[in-house]
């Protein structure tokens, strides 16, 4: 198991900055005020120094594993079958209208 | 005997032979959750249909019906279990009041075996925790001590257990997240081989790494349950193609000549001296039994924590995508759609969520794919094979399930790392894709318990649970807290 120092004493390097932050933000559509990006950018950068440690590792001729058991891909006749109904679907909509979900208009 | 000792089996006979009505089984653990929910805090919501429902089995029974096998028992989910006709919430705010018009493969199964659904458990919003803290209604505290979380993320399913406010109950376990809380709390919990239960109807965290599971008093209810639930389901390409069987035959006690693996680099640094202890003793209860117990190592321990942070961070960041404020779910005013997905994710998510959700964005964006993304897959590669060459020589691993006891309420919540730390000896089993359970082995100085950890190999949930049930029958840790009994 791995033995941490105290996050504070941490001298973690600034992988990530303020200006990383916000466009990881933009890419994941969060907002984060001033105070919340320097948290979250400290405890990214805090996660990353501790992540870097698989840099350790030679794994120049390993395979990636994506998924553990060896399934093959699963395939089904073409059938149709019974789906939700329009009024089901809707029925958690937050707006909705004419068996569409509504939006904020998007196109002037 | 009080219903509250009673194993799934002699529920059902109990029913079978009228000793009580399912009424009255549904009752007493509805009259529970009035009297210590409050306290517990296991329940984001109670199921005012349940005695209803048992009112209608009792009924159908008293006709001399057909019923299935386990009809008129109560049982409870965990909050991101989709269930029809009530809430699932995931314990966070943006899906506050969602009622899914269909019902998940697992519950629908539950269904079929005629179980009555209690309610729903709380749970780290969506199941990203490991203290039951990141809950956005409900912070499920440990029934042995409510200043102590009862770990993390299914701590209403382990609570509930524990606290007696259902006689078992499903969770989900994507790095311990079933095991760890069942440790915390004194109960048994199980994750099942990846593939073993389907996952339609399972709220997404980590798809790679999700797996539904019972967590229950004994070895035998886990068997039970998982003997329903573990069956192959067309609506879940990852489920796995095998025979549903009943895991109560495996239970024979017999464990006589079965090699047990003792990982060496489990037992190192960190780990708190009072599990250690109870641990230790627990290996040298299964020699007693006659299991071979032999030194082995997993020599990649050390790199599961951050492989695991950046494999199901990735992968929640995208599964988390499906949150847009549209079709479910939160919905905050804007003025245009762009606004309506920042304003919708940035009211509804908890902190925990947002970090995972920042990180796994990072990792998988352009110029840094390779350098964690791929990496961590690489590694993943390393901590499966470990598994692999250790299954050749041992038929199941023994270790710690988490490295300490239950810790007090937002001693943790400050510093991500040593959160994510508790699970540290169990996030490898869903790397590897094996089954694994914890049963309680014993008790601190402060009497909270303790949990040892089984760890089986593909399939081999029958083995685990039997060496499971076997301890559970050469010693007495399984028990309700002393407050808690009627």
């Amino acid at each position: 198991m791995p033995v941490l120092s105290e996050s504070e004493d941490n001298n973690v390097s600034e992988t990530i900055s303020i200006n990383d932050v916000k466009h990881i933000a933009t890419l994941a559509r969060l907002k984060f005020d001033d105070t919340a990006a320097e948290k979250i950018k400290d405890d990214l950068n805090s996660i990353l120094g501790y992540v870097d440690k698989l840099n350790e590792l030679n794994t120049d001729d390993v395979e990636p594993t994506s998924h553990t058991l060896d399934i093959c891909t699963v395939t089904r006749a073409d059938e149709v079958k019974p789906s939700l109904s329009n009024e089901d679907a809707l029925s958690n909509a937050p707006s909705s209208g004419n068996a569409h979900f509504k939006v904020p208009k998007v196109i002037e | 005997m009080s219903i509250l000792n009673k194993n799934i089996k002699e529920l059902a006979d109990g029913l079978a032979s009228k000793e009580f009505s399912s009424a009255e089984l549904t009752q007493f653990y509805l009259d529970r959750i009035e009297k210590y929910d409050d306290e517990v805090k296991a329940y984001n919501y109670v199921n005012e249909n349940a005695i209803n429902q048992a009112k209608a089995i009792d009924e159908k029974r008293s006709k001399g019906e057909d019923l299935p096998q386990f009809a008129g028992i109560p049982v409870a989910l965990k909050d991101l279990l989709i269930t029809k006709d009530m809430p699932t919430t995931c314990s966070s705010k943006f899906l506050e009041g969602f009622k899914p018009p269909y019902v998940g493969t697992a519950v629908s199964l539950l269904e079929e075996s005629g179980f009555i659904n209690l309610g729903k458990l709380s749970m780290d919003e969506f199941a990203m925790g490991s203290s039951n803290e990141n809950a956005a209604f409900k912070q499920t505290r440990n029934p042995w001590d409510t200043e102590k979380v009862p770990g993390g993320s299914s701590g209403g399913s382990a609570a509930a257990v524990a606290a007696g406010l259902a006689p078992f109950t499903l969770g989900s376990d994507t790095g311990g997240s079933i095991r760890q809380p069942a440790s915390l709390c004194g109960v048994v919990g199980m994750k099942p081989t990846y593939g073993r239960v389907s996952r339609f109807g399972l709220v997404a965290f980590a798809s790679s790494l999700d797996q539904i599971g019972p967590l229950a008093k004994s070895a035998y209810d886990s068997a039970a349950l998982l003997s329903v639930i573990g069956k192959h389901d067309a609506k879940d390409s990852t489920s796995a193609n095998v025979e549903q069987k009943d895991y109560t035959k495996d239970l024979t006690g017999y464990v006589k000549g079965i090699k047990i693996g003792v990982p060496k680099e489990y037992f190192a640094d960190g780990l708190s001296p009072d599990v250690k202890t109870a641990v230790d003793n627990a290996v040298k209860k299964y020699a007693d039994l006659g299991c071979k117990l032999i030194d082995i190592s997993l020599p990649h321990t050390d790199y599961a924590l951050a492989t695991y942070y950046i494999l199901a961070t990735a992968e929640a960041s995208s599964n988390l995508g499906r949150y847009d404020g549209i079709r479910y779910g939160r919905r905050a005013e804007a003025d245009n759609l762009r606004d309506l997905y920042f304003n919708s994710r940035t009211e509804g998510f908890g902190d925990e969520v947002k970090r995972r959700i920042m990180l796994g964005t990072y990792v998988l964006s352009a110029g840094y794919y390779d350098a964690y993304y791929i990496k961590a897959q690489k590694v993943r590669t390393l901590i499966k094979q470990d598994f692999v060459e250790a299954y050749k020589k041992v038929d199941a691993i023994i270790c710690p399930t988490s490295p300490t006891t239950a810790f007090k309420a937002g001693a943790k919540t400050e510093d991500p790392i040593q959160m994510y730390l508790s699970d540290v000896y169990t996030l490898s089993l869903n790397l590897f894709g094996g089954c694994g359970l914890s049963v309680p082995c014993g008790f601190d100085s402060d009497g909270m318990p303790i949990g040892v950890q089984l760890m089986g190999n593909y399939f081999d949930e029958g083995l685990i649970l039997n060496l499971a049930h076997a301890f559970e029958q050469a010693t007495d840790f399984s028990r309700i807290p002393e407050k808690l009994k009627i």
